[in-house]
Protein backbone atom coordinates (compact mmCIF):
# COMPACT_ATOMS: atom_id res chain seq x y z
CA UNK A 1 0.00 0.00 0.00
CA UNK A 2 1.21 3.50 -0.83
CA UNK A 3 1.29 6.28 1.76
CA UNK A 4 -1.19 8.39 -0.23
CA UNK A 5 -3.69 5.48 -0.25
CA UNK A 6 -4.23 6.04 3.49
CA UNK A 7 -6.06 9.29 2.73
CA UNK A 8 -9.05 7.27 1.49
CA UNK A 9 -9.26 5.55 4.88
CA UNK A 10 -9.67 8.44 7.28
CA UNK A 11 -6.06 9.55 7.63
CA UNK A 12 -5.29 13.23 7.01
CA UNK A 13 -2.31 14.61 5.11
CA UNK A 14 -0.05 17.21 6.77
CA UNK A 15 2.73 16.85 4.20
CA UNK A 16 2.83 14.41 1.31
CA UNK A 17 5.97 15.11 -0.72
CA UNK A 18 6.49 11.41 -1.51
CA UNK A 19 2.99 9.95 -1.49
CA UNK A 20 3.93 7.16 -3.89
CA UNK A 21 6.20 5.58 -1.29
CA UNK A 22 5.24 2.05 -0.34
CA UNK A 23 4.53 1.16 3.29
CA UNK A 24 6.21 -2.00 4.50
CA UNK A 25 5.11 -2.75 8.07
CA UNK A 26 4.71 -0.28 10.90
CA UNK A 27 6.23 0.74 14.21
CA UNK A 28 4.63 2.48 17.17
CA UNK A 29 6.71 4.50 19.63
CA UNK A 30 7.53 7.88 21.13
CA UNK A 31 11.04 7.35 22.46
CA UNK A 32 13.18 8.45 19.55
CA UNK A 33 16.19 6.24 20.12
CA UNK A 34 13.92 3.27 20.63
CA UNK A 35 12.33 4.03 17.27
CA UNK A 36 15.73 4.35 15.61
CA UNK A 37 16.82 1.08 17.13
CA UNK A 38 13.71 -0.94 16.32
CA UNK A 39 11.80 0.56 13.38
CA UNK A 40 12.61 -0.86 9.97
CA UNK A 41 13.18 1.04 6.76
CA UNK A 42 9.85 1.78 4.97
CA UNK A 43 7.78 1.25 8.16
CA UNK A 44 4.94 3.66 8.82
CA UNK A 45 5.81 5.25 12.18
CA UNK A 46 2.89 6.01 14.51
CA UNK A 47 3.64 8.45 17.33
CA UNK A 48 2.20 11.21 19.47
CA UNK A 49 5.53 13.09 19.48
CA UNK A 50 5.51 16.23 17.39
CA UNK A 51 8.78 18.13 17.52
CA UNK A 52 11.62 18.84 15.11
CA UNK A 53 13.54 15.76 16.22
CA UNK A 54 10.71 13.57 14.95
CA UNK A 55 11.40 14.86 11.45
CA UNK A 56 15.13 14.12 11.84
CA UNK A 57 14.46 10.59 13.10
CA UNK A 58 11.96 9.87 10.30
CA UNK A 59 14.54 11.05 7.78
CA UNK A 60 17.49 9.14 9.23
CA UNK A 61 15.58 5.95 10.02
CA UNK A 62 14.07 6.17 6.54
CA UNK A 63 10.48 5.45 7.53
CA UNK A 64 7.85 5.74 4.79
CA UNK A 65 5.72 8.18 6.78
CA UNK A 66 5.02 9.59 10.23
CA UNK A 67 1.44 9.17 11.46
CA UNK A 68 0.54 11.55 14.29
CA UNK A 69 -2.15 9.77 16.31
CA UNK A 70 -4.66 11.12 18.83
CA UNK A 71 -5.28 14.24 16.73
CA UNK A 72 -1.79 15.58 17.49
CA UNK A 73 -0.91 18.53 15.27
CA UNK A 74 2.32 19.98 13.93
CA UNK A 75 3.43 23.62 14.00
CA UNK A 76 3.77 25.55 10.75
CA UNK A 77 7.58 25.65 11.16
CA UNK A 78 7.69 21.88 11.48
CA UNK A 79 5.44 21.39 8.49
CA UNK A 80 7.87 23.43 6.41
CA UNK A 81 10.81 21.41 7.74
CA UNK A 82 9.05 18.13 6.95
CA UNK A 83 8.25 19.35 3.46
CA UNK A 84 11.86 20.46 2.88
CA UNK A 85 13.17 17.09 4.05
CA UNK A 86 10.56 15.25 1.98
CA UNK A 87 8.99 13.54 4.98
CA UNK A 88 5.40 12.34 4.62
CA UNK A 89 3.38 13.31 7.70
CA UNK A 90 -0.20 12.09 8.20
CA UNK A 91 -2.66 12.48 11.05
CA UNK A 92 -5.18 10.23 12.71
CA UNK A 93 -7.89 11.49 15.05
CA UNK A 94 -8.11 8.09 16.69
CA UNK A 95 -6.09 6.94 19.72
CA UNK A 96 -2.76 5.32 19.04
CA UNK A 97 -3.97 1.73 19.53
CA UNK A 98 -6.99 2.12 17.23
CA UNK A 99 -4.76 3.84 14.67
CA UNK A 100 -2.34 0.92 14.72
CA UNK A 101 -5.12 -1.65 14.46
CA UNK A 102 -6.68 0.17 11.53
CA UNK A 103 -3.35 0.46 9.76
CA UNK A 104 -2.62 -3.21 10.35
CA UNK A 105 -5.88 -4.11 8.62
CA UNK A 106 -4.98 -1.94 5.64
CA UNK A 107 -1.40 -3.05 5.04
CA UNK A 108 -1.61 -6.74 5.91
CA UNK B 1 46.59 3.30 -0.27
CA UNK B 2 43.24 4.29 -1.71
CA UNK B 3 41.88 7.82 -1.58
CA UNK B 4 39.46 8.76 1.15
CA UNK B 5 36.88 11.50 1.55
CA UNK B 6 36.61 13.40 4.82
CA UNK B 7 33.62 15.44 5.99
CA UNK B 8 34.05 17.66 9.06
CA UNK B 9 31.29 19.20 11.18
CA UNK B 10 31.07 21.30 14.32
CA UNK B 11 28.17 20.18 16.51
CA UNK B 12 26.44 23.05 18.30
CA UNK B 13 26.20 22.33 22.02
CA UNK B 14 23.01 23.99 23.13
CA UNK B 15 20.71 23.61 20.20
CA UNK B 16 18.32 20.70 20.02
CA UNK B 17 16.61 22.22 17.04
CA UNK B 18 19.67 22.02 14.85
CA UNK B 19 20.85 18.69 16.29
CA UNK B 20 21.01 16.22 13.46
CA UNK B 21 22.24 18.69 10.87
CA UNK B 22 25.60 16.94 10.53
CA UNK B 23 24.05 13.47 10.18
CA UNK B 24 21.47 14.77 7.72
CA UNK B 25 24.24 16.32 5.63
CA UNK B 26 26.25 13.08 5.77
CA UNK B 27 23.18 11.18 4.61
CA UNK B 28 22.96 13.48 1.58
CA UNK B 29 26.67 13.18 0.84
CA UNK B 30 26.60 9.38 1.05
CA UNK B 31 23.55 9.25 -1.19
CA UNK B 32 25.42 11.31 -3.78
CA UNK B 33 28.28 8.82 -3.56
CA UNK B 34 25.83 6.09 -4.54
CA UNK B 35 26.02 4.02 -1.35
CA UNK B 36 23.16 1.63 -0.56
CA UNK B 37 20.19 2.93 1.48
CA UNK B 38 20.86 0.27 4.15
CA UNK B 39 24.45 1.45 4.68
CA UNK B 40 23.40 5.11 4.65
CA UNK B 41 20.71 4.37 7.23
CA UNK B 42 23.16 2.63 9.58
CA UNK B 43 25.75 5.41 9.33
CA UNK B 44 23.27 8.24 9.73
CA UNK B 45 21.44 6.73 12.73
CA UNK B 46 24.71 5.93 14.55
CA UNK B 47 26.00 9.43 13.86
CA UNK B 48 22.74 11.10 14.92
CA UNK B 49 22.79 9.26 18.24
CA UNK B 50 26.35 10.49 18.75
CA UNK B 51 25.38 14.04 17.84
CA UNK B 52 22.48 13.99 20.27
CA UNK B 53 24.73 12.64 23.02
CA UNK B 54 27.17 15.49 22.44
CA UNK B 55 24.33 18.02 22.65
CA UNK B 56 22.80 16.45 25.78
CA UNK B 57 25.94 15.72 27.75
CA UNK B 58 28.98 17.52 26.39
CA UNK B 59 28.02 20.98 25.11
CA UNK B 60 28.78 19.93 21.54
CA UNK B 61 31.95 18.84 19.83
CA UNK B 62 33.17 17.81 16.41
CA UNK B 63 32.19 15.07 13.99
CA UNK B 64 34.41 13.73 11.23
CA UNK B 65 33.31 11.17 8.70
CA UNK B 66 35.92 9.36 6.61
CA UNK B 67 34.76 7.45 3.56
CA UNK B 68 37.13 4.92 1.98
CA UNK B 69 36.50 2.09 -0.43
CA UNK B 70 36.46 -0.39 2.46
CA UNK B 71 34.61 1.40 5.25
CA UNK B 72 33.00 4.53 6.61
CA UNK B 73 34.50 5.82 9.84
CA UNK B 74 32.72 8.27 12.14
CA UNK B 75 34.80 10.08 14.75
CA UNK B 76 32.92 12.09 17.37
CA UNK B 77 35.03 14.15 19.77
CA UNK B 78 33.98 16.32 22.68
CA UNK B 79 35.51 17.99 25.72
CA UNK B 80 32.56 17.17 27.97
CA UNK B 81 32.46 15.46 31.36
CA UNK B 82 33.44 12.00 30.08
CA UNK B 83 31.62 8.73 30.78
CA UNK B 84 32.11 7.47 34.34
CA UNK B 85 31.09 3.87 33.70
CA UNK B 86 31.20 2.81 30.06
CA UNK B 87 29.85 -0.68 30.75
CA UNK B 88 26.79 0.82 32.44
CA UNK B 89 26.33 3.40 29.68
CA UNK B 90 26.29 0.60 27.09
CA UNK B 91 23.28 -1.06 28.75
CA UNK B 92 19.94 -0.48 27.06
CA UNK B 93 17.77 1.73 29.23
CA UNK B 94 20.54 3.34 31.29
CA UNK B 95 20.43 7.11 30.99
CA UNK B 96 21.58 10.17 32.91
CA UNK B 97 19.47 12.55 30.81
CA UNK B 98 17.24 15.06 32.60
CA UNK B 99 13.45 15.12 32.54
CA UNK B 100 13.44 18.05 30.11
CA UNK B 101 15.53 15.99 27.68
CA UNK B 102 13.18 13.05 28.13
CA UNK B 103 10.18 15.22 27.33
CA UNK B 104 11.69 15.73 23.88
CA UNK B 105 11.68 11.98 23.31
CA UNK B 106 15.36 11.43 24.11
CA UNK B 107 16.99 9.90 27.17
CA UNK B 108 15.68 6.38 26.57
CA UNK B 109 19.11 4.95 27.27
CA UNK B 110 19.41 3.62 23.73
CA UNK B 111 21.96 6.03 22.26
CA UNK B 112 25.19 4.09 22.74
CA UNK B 113 23.46 0.70 22.28
CA UNK B 114 22.10 1.93 18.94
CA UNK B 115 25.54 3.17 17.92
CA UNK B 116 26.86 -0.32 18.60
CA UNK B 117 23.87 -2.00 16.92
CA UNK B 118 24.30 -0.16 13.65
CA UNK B 119 28.08 -0.22 13.28
CA UNK B 120 30.67 -2.96 12.81
CA UNK B 121 32.98 -1.52 15.45
CA UNK B 122 32.64 1.00 18.26
CA UNK B 123 35.56 2.34 20.26
CA UNK B 124 35.05 4.65 23.24
CA UNK B 125 38.01 6.66 24.51
CA UNK B 126 36.84 8.63 27.52
CA UNK B 127 38.47 10.44 30.43
CA UNK B 128 36.28 11.82 33.21
CA UNK B 129 36.61 15.60 33.32
CA UNK B 130 38.38 15.79 29.96
CA UNK B 131 36.09 14.41 27.27
CA UNK B 132 35.14 11.55 25.03
CA UNK B 133 36.12 10.43 21.56
CA UNK B 134 34.01 7.79 19.90
CA UNK B 135 35.17 6.02 16.75
CA UNK B 136 32.71 3.91 14.80
CA UNK B 137 33.14 1.97 11.59
CA UNK B 138 30.68 0.59 9.10
CA UNK B 139 32.28 -1.81 6.66
CA UNK B 140 31.41 -1.63 2.97
CA UNK B 141 30.94 -4.78 0.97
Amino acid sequence: MKVQDLLAHGFGAVTLPDGDREIDGAYVGDLLSWVMGRAQMDNAWITIMSNVNVIAVASLADTSCVILAEGVTMSEDLIQTAQAKEINVLTSEEPIFETAVKLAGLIS
Amino acid sequence: MSDSLVFHFDVDGDNFTSAGQASTQVKKNLRQLGLSPAIIRRVSIAMYEGEINMVIHANGGTADVVVTEEYIEIILADTGPGIKNVEQAMQEGFSTATDSIRSLGFGAGMGLPNMKRYTDSLDIDTVVGEGTTITMRVNLG
